[in-house]
């Protein structure tokens, strides 16, 4: 069977859209997964300031989310989000990375409950919040 | 008292496209997500066109959460900035002729967005519209569906708060 470490990497690096924003899994704890995205212009929402867009920050929060549910400890085999609400604190400082971690904090056979927070260089202000519902399949 | 005489169709139209062209062309996320959007008078309708790289399950294949929530909250923030902009072309306070810096708006702000998974994105073309279900000064609030072959058979929406920029002069 693969350790989780395994699985989270795969499921960054072999997802097209995963791969396409340059996010990369940093750490594995129990029941959490980070994962960073790099700084690139083609993500910028506001060409005023060059603040990346709130959909590339969802798709990190997403992306790490679904990592932390396919990595549980309990071993589901895939998964797919039934909803994801975000609030944006800030915006992300140009330039700098974001990061995000994601907790999968309750999981039931078929429900698993998450919540992520991203951030910048300023470890102390988060960026932005998540929390939503994913989906859970078992091999069964 | 007869009404002033309608400028001939094509000079409103140019006029009303090229607004909403520059609008669109100059955030480089909605570029790189493949987003366009159709305009019947002032109603939007945003296509994401698909690309390989959207796909966030290639065993199914299906397209990425995170790009079906990129694409409601762009359709959300074009339709924002348009409907104030397109008062502003139709009042005659706006002069597309003009450089673009002196009339192009600020982007609203997402403060909050929360989409509903409906159905899973299938690896073909998506469509969005929004509607703006309450814009004051400051706060406005919007709703998006998005739909693939059926305009019926939604396979996300999303409900978005958004802070609206200040105006350009103040």
């Amino acid at each position: 069977m693969p350790d989780s470490a395994d699985i989270a990497k795969v499921f960054m690096e072999a997802i097209p859209y995963n791969r396409a924003l340059g996010m990369r899994l940093i750490s594995l704890e129990e029941n959490a997964v980070i994962v960073e995205m790099p700084y690139d212009e083609k993500l910028i929402g506001d060409p005023e300031t060059g603040v990346i867009h709130g959909g590339a920050v969802s798709a990190l929060m997403d992306a790490t989310a679904g990592t932390a549910v396919v990595t549980h400890p309990s071993r589901p085999v895939g998964t797919a989000t039934i909803d994801l609400r975000i609030d944006y604190m800030r915006p992300a400082t140009p330039g700098q990375s974001i990061v995000a971690r994601a907790e999968c904090y309750h999981m039931t056979r078929t429900v698993a409950f998450i919540r992520a927070v991203a951030m910048d260089d300023d470890r102390a202000r988060p960026v932005a919040t998540a929390t939503g519902a994913f989906t859970v399949e078992r091999a069964s | 008292m007869s009404r002033p005489r309608p400028e001939p169709m094509q000079i409103v139209k140019q006029r009303r496209d090229a607004a909403l062209d520059a609008l669109v062309a100059r955030v480089p996320y909605i570029q790189f997500l493949g987003i366009e959007f159709d305009r019947r008078g002032d109603e939007l309708t945003a296509t994401l066109n698909y690309a390989d790289k959207l796909i966030g399950n290639p065993m199914l294949p299906a397209l990425h959460g995170g790009a079906t929530a990129a694409f409601l909250e762009v359709t959300a923030i074009i339709e924002l900035s348009w409907n104030s902009l397109w008062a502003e072309i139709e009042s005659g306070a706006v002069d597309v002729e003009r450089p673009e810096v002196e009339w192009l708006p600020r982007l609203p702000k997402t403060i909050d967005f929360t989409v509903d998974y409906l159905r899973s994105g299938l690896p073909r073309d998506a469509y969005a519209r929004a509607r703006v279900n309450r814009s004051g000064r400051r706060y406005a609030s919007v709703h998006v569906e998005a739909w693939q072959d059926n305009r019926h058979k939604l396979f996300a929406q999303a409900t978005g708060h958004f802070l609206m920029p200040s105006s350009r002069d103040g």
